[in-house]
C-alpha cells in the first residue's frame, strides 16, 4: 500500500480533524499557562513597587524630604537589588538613588515609565536592562522613581514561552504520529476485510472476516458481514434444495408430458386419438404451470420486498370473504363450514397473499376431510404475550406432529396424500407469506383433525 | 390490495388449472350449439403490441380465429403510431418491449387523451408489478403463460366494457332475466328470484358481459376481489349454485358452462 493512500483514508482524515481539535484545546491551555505564570510575574513586579512606594510615603510623611533621601540611600545600597530608587532635584539632578540619571521617558497618566538603565552592568547576551516605573513630584518640585528592573521578568517570559513552544511542537509531533498510527491499524483490519471479501467474491465461498472479539465497530462489522454471509449460504442452500425439487418435479411431467406426444405421433391413427392426446398434453402443461406459478408466489413472499407496500388489513373482515366463498364448496363436499369470528382484529399486510394462503389452508381442509366432518374458520383476538390469530380447522386425519415441520418445505407431501391432486407447495406458501407478514405458522391436533393457525405479532398502539 | 383496484384488476391467469384448457375452433363443448366457441358476436379490431415472434403469431392467429380483425406491432414505437393513428377496440400490449417498454406506450397514449383499453402482458407476475401497470393506464393485466382462452375472454370483456361504459344502467336484461339493481331483485320471465348477496354480485357480472365467456379468474377477481388461483372448485359450486336458482325451473337454461374456459350467460 502506497503511503499517500493514506492520506485518502476516512481514518487518517478522522485522525486529523481529532489532532485538529486537539491542538487548538491544547493552544488554550497553554495561553491560560502563560497568563497563570508569565502575567503573574508581571503583576507581582507592579505589586512590589507599590508596596515599595507604600513605605516611602510613610517615612516622607514622618521625616519629610531628609529622610526620604536617608531611606533611599539605604535601600540602593542593598547589593544585587533589583529594586530601582532615584530622588532628583526639581532641574532632575539626582540626589539619591541606584539610578545615574532621570530616565529620559514621557510618563503615562497613572505615571508609570518604562525606560532602559544606562549604565547597568553588561549582560552575558548582550541585551540591555529594562525597567519599569512609577515617578512622583514631591512638595518642593523634588522628584521620585521608584521602578525595578524587568530583565530577569523578561527572561522567565522568554523561558516559558520557549518552553511552551516546545510543549506545543511535541503535541503536534506526537499527535500526528498516534493519528498515523492508528489510522494504520485500523486501515490494517479494514484491509483484511477488503481481502477476504475479494477472496469470498473471487470463489471462496466459505471465507469469513476474522473477528478479533473485541467487540469494537469493526468487529461489529465483520461479524454482521459473517451473519450474513451465512444468511446468503443458507439462502443457496435452499436455492439448490428447490432447484433440486423444481427439476425433478418439473421434469418428471415434462417427460412425461414429451413421451406422451411421441407416443401419440407414431400410435395415434385418428382424429379422435389426437385430441384425446392433445387434451392430456394441455392439463398436463396447466399443472406445470400451476407449480410454477405457486413457486413463483413463494419467492415473492420469500424475497420480502413487498413489507413496503404493506396495509392495514381486517382479519375478520378477510375471513368473512373467505368464508363467503368457501362455504358452498364445504357444503358441496358433504362438509359442515363454521365461521368463528371473535374479534375484529387489523394487522399490516398483504390481502391478496394473506387471501391466498388462508385459501390454500381452506383448500388442503377441504380436500382432507372426509365428509361428514367440519371445517372451521377461526379469528381470535390478541391475548396476552400472543397476537391476533386467523386459524383453519378440520376433523380431518391430522399431521403427525413429527412431520409438521417437513410438510412446510416445498414438494413434500405426505404419503397418505400422494393419490390426491396438489403440488405439495401450498403448506409452503403459506408458510412463506406467514413469514413476510412476521407471523408464526403453528400446527396443533384438533383431536381428530389439524389446526393451523397465524400468529400475527402484536401491533403497537395505534 | 383491495379496494381501488376492485373490478378493474386483472392477472393471475398463469396457473389457470382448467383441465381442459383450448384453444378455438370445433373443440367440443357444452350447452348450445349455433354459436361461435367464444361468445362475442361482434368482431372487434384488437392490436397486438408483442416483441416475441412466435408469441405475437400465435396471439394474432388465436384471435383472427375466434373472429376479430388483428394487428400486430413488433416494438413500442411502432405500437405507439399504430395505436395513435388507428382506432382500436382493444390494445393488448407486453409489458417489456424493446425500444419503449410497454408502460410508457400505455402512458404516453394515456397521457394523449386515448381511452382505448389495454391488457398488459407480462411475464413479472407480482402484486407489485400488476399495480403498477393498472396505475400506468392498464385496464387488465394477465401474467404469462397464459391459457390462451383465458386472453380471449379478457380481450372481449374489455371490448365490451368499452361499448357498455358510457350507459349507467339501473337495471340489467338478459332475455326475459331482469335485474333491478337499486332494489336488488331479479326475476325471471316476471317469476321473482331470491339471491343471497354474492350471488346477485355474480350474476350482475355475468350479465354485465352477457354472451361473453367469463373465466374462473375473471369472477375471482372480479366478485371477490382475489387474485389467485383455488385449487378446489369453489367458483364452480358457486355458479352451480347461482344456477339451480336461476335454470332449475324454467325449460331453456341460460348459464353455460364452456368447457376449457369458463361460464357464459346467454338468452
Amino acid at each position: 500500500m502506497p503511503d499517500f493512500a493514506l492520506l485518502r483514508t476516512t481514518t487518517f482524515r478522522v485522525a486529523l480533524l481529532y489532532l485538529g481539535l486537539f491542538l487548538a484545546s491544547v493552544l488554550v491551555i497553554l495561553v491560560l499557562i502563560y497568563w497563570f505564570t508569565a502575567g503573574f510575574i508581571e503583576r507581582q513586579t507592579d505589586e512590589t513597587i507599590a508596596a515599595e512606594i507604600a513605605g516611602l510615603r510613610e517615612q516622607y510623611r514622618q521625616r519629610r524630604l531628609p529622610g526620604l533621601i536617608e531611606v533611599v540611600k539605604a535601600r540602593s545600597a542593598v547589593p544585587r537589588t533589583s529594586t530601582l530608587y532615584l530622588v532628583a532635584t526639581p532641574t532632575f539632578t539626582p540626589l539619591a538613588g541606584n539610578l545615574s540619571d532621570w530616565p529620559d521617558a514621557r510618563p503615562d497618566p497613572d505615571g508609570w515609565i518604562e525606560f532602559e538603565i544606562a549604565d547597568a552592568p553588561e549582560e552575558p547576551d548582550g541585551g540591555s536592562h529594562e525597567a519599569r516605573a512609577v515617578v512622583f513630584t514631591l512638595p518642593g518640585g523634588y522628584h521620585l522613581l521608584v521602578g525595578r528592573d524587568t530583565m530577569e521578568r523578561r527572561h522567565f517570559q522568554e523561558r516559558v514561552l520557549i518552553s511552551l513552544a516546545w510543549a506545543l511542537l511535541l503535541t503536534v509531533g506526537l499527535g500526528a504520529a498516534g493519528g498515523v498510527l492508528i489510522s494504520r491499524n485500523v486501515m490494517h483490519r479494514i484491509d483484511a476485510i477488503n481481502r477476504t471479501t475479494r477472496q469470498i467474491m473471487s470463489g471462496a465461498l466459505q471465507e469469513r472476516m476474522a473477528v478479533a472479539n473485541t467487540g469494537d465497530e469493526l468487529d461489529q462489522l465483520a461479524g454482521n458481514l459473517n451473519a450474513m454471509l451465512d444468511q446468503i449460504e443458507h439462502l443457496m442452500v435452499g436455492m439448490r434444495q428447490v432447484t433440486d425439487s423444481v427439476a425433478h418435479d418439473l421434469r418428471t411431467p415434462l417427460t412425461r408430458l414429451r413421451s406422451r406426444l411421441e407416443i401419440t405421433l407414431v400410435e395415434a391413427g385418428t382424429e379422435d386419438e389426437y385430441r384425446a392426446a392433445i387434451q392430456e398434453a394441455i392439463s398436463e402443461a396447466d399443472r406445470l404451470l400451476g407449480i410454477f406459478s405457486a413457486l413463483l408466489s413463494i419467492a415473492e413472499a420469500e424475497a420480502g420486498t413487498m413489507q413496503r407496500s404493506f396495509q392495514k388489513v381486517s382479519l375478520s373482515d378477510l375471513a368473512r370473504l373467505m368464508a363467503d366463498l368457501y362455504e358452498p364448496a364445504a357444503e358441496e363436499a358433504g362438509l359442515g363450514f363454521v365461521g368463528d369470528i371473535e374479534a375484529e382484529p387489523i394487522v399490516l399486510g398483504n390481502q391478496q397473499l394473506l387471501a391466498q394462503a388462508i385459501a390454500n389452508l381452506l383448500d388442503n381442509a377441504l380436500k382432507y376431510t372426509p365428509s361428514e366432518g367440519c371445517v372451521t374458520l377461526a379469528v381470535k383476538g390478541p391475548a396476552g404475550a400472543r397476537g391476533a390469530c386467523i386459524s383453519v380447522a378440520d376433523t380431518g386425519p391430522g399431521i403427525p406432529a413429527a412431520q409438521r415441520e417437513s410438510v412446510l418445505r416445498r414438494f413434500v407431501r405426505l404419503e397418505a396424500s400422494r393419490s390426491s391432486p396438489g403440488n405439495g407447495l401450498g403448506l409452503s406458501l403459506v408458510d412463506a407469506v406467514a413469514r413476510l407478514h412476521g407471523a408464526r405458522l403453528e400446527m396443533d391436533d384438533n383431536d381428530p383433525g389439524l389446526v393451523v393457525s397465524l400468529v400475527f405479532p402484536r401491533m403497537g398502539p395505534e | 390490495m383491495s379496494g381501488g383496484m376492485g373490478g378493474r384488476a386483472g392477472g393471475g391467469g398463469a396457473g389457470d388449472a382448467d383441465p381442459d384448457g383450448g384453444f378455438g375452433d370445433g373443440h367440443p363443448r357444452e350447452g348450445s350449439g349455433e354459436r361461435p366457441f367464444f361468445g362475442y358476436d361482434g368482431a372487434m379490431k384488437i392490436l397486438v403490441i408483442e416483441d416475441d415472434a412466435q408469441a405475437a403469431a400465435y396471439l394474432v392467429k388465436g384471435l383472427k380465429e375466434s373472429g376479430h380483425v388483428v394487428d400486430h406491432a413488433a416494438d413500442g414505437k411502432d405500437g405507439l403510431f399504430m395505436a395513435g393513428s388507428e382506432n382500436y377496440d382493444v390494445l393488448v400490449v407486453d409489458r417489456m418491449l424493446p425500444g419503449r417498454d410497454g408502460l410508457a406506450v400505455v402512458e404516453i397514449l394515456r397521457g394523449a387523451g386515448t381511452e382505448t383499453p389495454v391488457l398488459f402482458l407480462s411475464a413479472l407476475g407480482s402484486v407489485d408489478d400488476r399495480v403498477r401497470g393498472l396505475r400506468a393506464g392498464g385496464d387488465d393485466y394477465l401474467t404469462k403463460p397464459y391459457a390462451f382462452s383465458e386472453l380471449l375472454a379478457r380481450v372481449e370483456a374489455l371490448g365490451r366494457r368499452k361499448s357498455a361504459a358510457a350507459v349507467t344502467t339501473t337495471r340489467l336484461h338478459v332475455g326475459e332475466l331482469e335485474m333491478d339493481l337499486l332494489a336488488r331483485k331479479v326475476k325471471r320471465a316476471g317469476k321473482q328470484i331470491d339471491l343471497l348477496p354474492r350471488e346477485f354480485r355474480l350474476l350482475e357480472y355475468l350479465m354485465r358481459h352477457e354472451g361473453n365467456v367469463v373465466t374462473r379468474t375473471m369472477l375471482l377477481e372480479n366478485v371477490w376481489d382475489y387474485h389467485f388461483d383455488p385449487q378446489t372448485n369453489v367458483i364452480d359450486v358457486h355458479v352451480a349454485r347461482l344456477r339451480q336458482k336461476i335454470d332449475r325451473e324454467f325449460p331453456t337454461p341460460m348459464i353455460h358452462t364452456v368447457r376449457g374456459a369458463g361460464y357464459c350467460l346467454r338468452a
